[in-house]
Parts: C-alpha cells; sequence; structure tokens
C-alpha cells in the first residue's frame, strides 16, 4: 500500500487543524472501535459562507489526509456548495487513495455534512430539508 | 534527515559482514550442484553440509534432523501438512491444536487443514500472550495428533513455557512442533531438554538472508514432501539447493550461537532503556510478559493515536518501527494478536512494536524515545479522543457509539 505526494503532504503537515471555540457547525463522526475519529468545526457568517474550519482527526494517514483535503476544499465556500462534496472529490484532490482508505475519504465528507446538520439544527432548521443524503 | 534507525528488527535484520562474507564465494565462484559428482559441487555439498552441523549444533541435534527450506513460512507448512499428508499416522489421528497468537503462517495453515477436513482448536492466551496450558491439556483427545505453539511471539515478545507444553503434548503421546522464527538466534533452545518435535527457523531474523530456512524434524517423525522433485534434502525437500543462503543461513546461526549471552545482555539492555523511557509517555503500557520477552521486543499500546500515524511520522524522522493497528492490517481489526490478548480495540490501534537489535546503540534507543515522545505528543495535539481523555470525560461514551 502506497500513498500519494499528496497525502503524505497533507498527513505531514495537516492544513487547518485545531478547534474553533465559537464554532457555529460542529459534526463528528467516525468511532475509536474502528480507528477513526473526525471533528469538523465551522464558523459560517450570515451569507451562509464558510469562512473558517478546523479539524481535529485520530486516525491513520488516510483519515488525516482526507481531513486536511476536505478543510481546504470547503474553506470560503458556500454552505451549497460544501454540501456538493463528494468522497470522491476528496480522495481525486489527493491523487488517489489506496482502495482499503477509500473509506477514510467517505469519513470526510460525512464529517462535512454532519458539521452543516448541526448549523442548521442549531438554528431551528430541519436539516433534511436541506441536506439530501 | 537526521539520522536513520532501523528498529524493526522482528520484521527482518540487515544481513552481517561475516554472514555476507561466508556467501559470496557461492554467489561467484561456487556456483557448482551440490548433488554434481565432480569437485565443483562437492566443494558446495561440502559447505552445506557445515551449515548444516552448525544448526544443528546450535539446537542440540542430529545434522540429518535439518531440512533446509526457503524459509520459516515453509517449514511451518511442512512440519504441518507434511505430517499429515505422510499417510503414516493412525487413520483417527486428525486433530491439531495451536493457540490465537500464532503467525499468519501457521494460524492460515491450519485454516487450511480445517477446510480439508481435519479439526483445530485454538487454545487462548492470558493478557501477557502465554498459552493457558491448562486449556491445552483440556483440548488434548484421543485424536489429536499435532500441538502447535509458537516459541516467541512476533508481535508483544512473549516467551512461551516451551517445556511446559512439551511435557503435556509427551504425557498424552502428541507430537509437538514450535515455530521458532522469532526466538532462534535470540535465545537458547535445545530441542532435547525443551522435548521438542519440530522446530520451524527462518535465516533472515538473525541477520542471515532471506529466502532461507530450516526445520528441525526429530528422527523418526515422517514428513510428506511439500516438493516433490530431485531428491534433495534426503527427499523432504527437493530443488538444487539454495547454496549461497544455506552457506548464509549456517553462518548467521554459527555467529548468533557462538555470542548468544553477550548479545542478549547488551540487546536487553538497550530495550530496557527503551521501555523506561516510552513509558514515561502518560496513557502508555507495555504488551506482552514485562520479563519473560525477547530480548529486543519493546512492544506498547498508546492511547489516543493510531499506530499507522505513528509509523509513518516516526519514518519521516528516520526510524522504522511497526503496528499492528487495523489501518496496518488493511481490514476494520487490529491484529489478532492484540485481540487474543483481551486488548479493546480503540487501544489496540495504538499499538507499537519496535524490536532492537545488535546493530542498535544506546544513542538510537535515546533518539527513538525523543522522536516517539514527540510524535505521540504531536498525534494527541491533533487528535479529538485525546480532548476528551484529558478533559475527564468519560471514554466510554465515545466508544460506545
Amino acid at each position: 500500500m502506497e500513498y500519494s505526494e499528496k497525502v503524505m503532504d497533507h498527513f505531514a503537515n495537516p492544513r487547518n487543524v485545531g478547534v474553533i471555540e465559537d464554532a457555529n457547525a460542529v459534526g463528528e463522526v467516525g468511532n475509536a472501535k474502528c480507528g477513526d475519529i473526525m471533528k469538523m468545526y465551522m464558523k459560517i457568517n450570515d451569507e451562509g459562507i464558510i469562512e473558517e474550519i478546523k479539524f481535529k482527526t485520530f486516525g491513520c494517514g488516510a483519515a488525516v489526509a482526507t481531513s486536511s483535503m476536505a478543510t481546504e476544499l470547503v474553506k470560503g465556500k458556500t454552505i451549497e456548495e460544501a454540501l456538493k462534496l463528494t468522497n470522491k472529490a476528496v480522495a481525486e484532490a489527493l491523487d488517489g487513495l489506496p482502495p482499503v482508505k477509500m473509506h477514510c475519504s467517505v469519513l470526510a465528507e460525512e464529517a462535512i455534512q454532519a458539521a452543516l446538520t448541526d448549523y442548521y439544527t442549531r438554528k431551528g432548521l430541519n436539516p433534511a430539508d436541506y441536506i439530501k443524503k | 534527515m537526521e539520522r536513520v534507525v532501523y528498529s524493526d528488527n522482528a520484521a527482518t535484520t540487515p544481513i552481517s559482514k561475516n554472514v555476507y562474507n561466508a556467501m559470496l564465494p557461492y554467489l561467484t565462484s561456487g556456483y557448482g550442484n551440490p548433488s554434481s559428482l565432480y569437485t565443483l559441487g562437492r566443494e558446495e555439498k561440502k559447505a552445506m553440509d557445515q551449515a548444516r552441523e552448525a544448526v544443528a549444533h546450535s539446537l542440540n541435534c542430529e545434522p540429518n534432523e535439518i531440512i533446509f527450506t526457503s524459509g520459516g513460512s515453509e517449514a511451518d507448512n511442512l512440519a504441518i501438512k507434511g505430517l499429515f499428508f505422510s499417510g503414516k499416522l493412525p487413520k483417527n489421528k486428525r486433530h491439531i491444536i495451536t493457540s490465537t497468537i500464532e503467525h499468519h503462517a501457521v494460524l492460515y495453515t491450519c485454516e487450511f487443514m480445517e477446510r480439508i477436513g481435519y479439526d483445530v482448536t485454538y487454545v487462548n492466551v492470558d493478557e501477557q500472550g502465554h498459552l493457558k496450558l491448562d486449556e491445552l491439556e483440556a483440548a488434548i483427545n484421543e485424536n489429536t495428533a499435532l500441538v502447535t505453539i509458537m516459541a516467541a511471539n512476533n508481535e508483544i515478545g512473549t516467551i512461551q513455557d516451551l517445556k511446559a507444553i512439551s511435557d503435556i503434548c509427551h504425557k498424552h503421546g502428541v507430537l509437538f512442533h514450535t515455530d521458532a522464527v522469532q526466538a532462534m538466534g535470540h535465545m537458547r533452545i535445545d530441542v532435547k531438554e525443551l522435548g521438542i518435535d519440530m522446530l520451524s527457523m527462518s535465516g533472515h531474523k538473525l541477520r542471515g538472508p532471506k529466502g532461507t530456512g530450516a526445520l528441525y524434524c526429530r528422527k523418526g517423525i515422517v514428513l510428506e514432501p511439500l516438493i516433490h522433485g530431485g531428491g534433495q534434502e534426503r527427499g523432504k525437500r527437493s530443488g538444487t539447493e539454495n547454496v549461497a543462503g544455506i552457506v548464509g543461513l549456517g553462518e548467521a546461526v554459527r555467529y548468533a550461537d557462538e555470542n548468544l549471552e553477550s548479545s542478549m545482555a547488551y540487546v536487553t539492555r538497550l530495550r530496557d532503556r527503551l521501555i523506561e523511557g516510552v513509558l514515561k509517555i502518560p496513557y502508555t503500557q507495555l504488551t506482552g510478559d514485562p520479563v519473560n520477552r525477547l530480548p529486543g521486543t519493546a512492544s506498547f499500546v498508546i492511547e489516543c493515536i493510531e499506530g499507522e500515524s505513528l509509523v509513518l511520522r516516526l519514518d519521516l524522522a528516520g526510524i522504522a518501527v511497526s503496528t499492528g493497528s487495523a489501518c496496518s492490517t488493511g481490514s476494520l481489526d487490529p491484529s489478532h494478536v492484540l485481540m487474543a490478548i483481551g486488548l479493546p480495540h480503540e487501544i489496540a490501534h495504538g499499538s507499537l512494536r519496535v524490536t532492537l537489535g545488535e546493530q542498535n546503540t544506546e544513542e538510537d534507543v535515546d533518539y527513538l524515545i525523543e522522536k516517539i515522545t514527540y510524535v505521540v505528543k504531536t498525534l494527541r495535539d491533533m487528535s479529538p479522543v485525546w480532548d476528551e481523555k484529558i478533559s475527564g470525560q468519560p471514554m466510554l461514551k465515545l466508544f460506545d457509539k
């Protein structure tokens, strides 16, 4: 199993690691039993643009790299754009992932969606009206 | 890169200078076929005989009880399949007993035997990785022909009580095979004293070449070969011999045997220094038996981090080590050994194995401690699990999801 240079770069120098204390969207996916947990924090402004995004991840090299790449891909984007992010897009942006690691990119997509679900819930809206699975 | 520290000696070891020198003539001028009648060939035969004597001397057996193979895996396969395929066992003898922490060379061979109609019992180990002897004895029945238990574990380093195991086997008239791939050259093994009937070993785990190994098979035990052909190795393993490899294996065993006590003492000292240093990291435990373990093997579980990330980050610092995390096994489960000693999944994901050899130094160990400590801190700083751990929230909440 070999990681692309991009995966190794995002693993060794992950972008947007950390916590946003006053985040208005927080999502966590995965579980420790399977060895991956991703937690995403976002600050979304009134225009619905993801102004800030941070993550914390417990997991393998691919889990860290996909978290990092996913945050880069949605940073500065609108909620609608972020909701369109697919796991495939994350994997492609990293120049591919080994087949056994594709589930990490799925987690990254789900982490973004979980944070946005939280965003709508906090606003008193039904996330299901906005997020189509 | 500041420094390179190879500390994965349970995976493989660098060929030593003396092994290289011993092999070289047989990769150049000494190319004869040992089965030939003429001079070129007789020399090769003689060199192989010397290697056989070195292995036999180390194990305290006869040279003609040694069968050279392509490695430890082949030796394990030959011992197990060869015994049952020999046609010499009484018809009812179709039961094998092994443990839950064997190397896959034994485990998957046993699973294969099950698929073709044999019965296998997998005996459990305690939390330090010791075979449960009462379970072993209880598992033996009138159909049991073979017990196969590894001498020392490749992941956690625990050494089994081979004498106690062989006593139980022989009390019930059952043969005892041991996979000594990790143990050979790292601890004293006397097959007579320990009552071992068959033993597998590998060359590259003790600074010999890859693709070499041997099976000790006590006189009187009949094996069907896995490879039929020209009748080499007294008919037990056909195929023109890997002369250079066998010579290298013999030299590696001879050297290990001669220097065993001093090298064990040296490597144990390094290992204990490493263990002491790494255990200073909070929420870190040693796995395996703290005392009866292989001299070079230090194995840990470090909470709130994942093993593959740890190994990859250490690699960036020039350090070669291993993990048994799920992400390294290519499945969702951490290694079967870590599961068998009762570690919860979430803890086993943070496993780290450092295996030192006589080529490592105290400076290497200090560098390892420094980098492991640093990388663990870096990974924990980005781990949501660690945040929860240090904020005092109960871990179980997270793990029950």
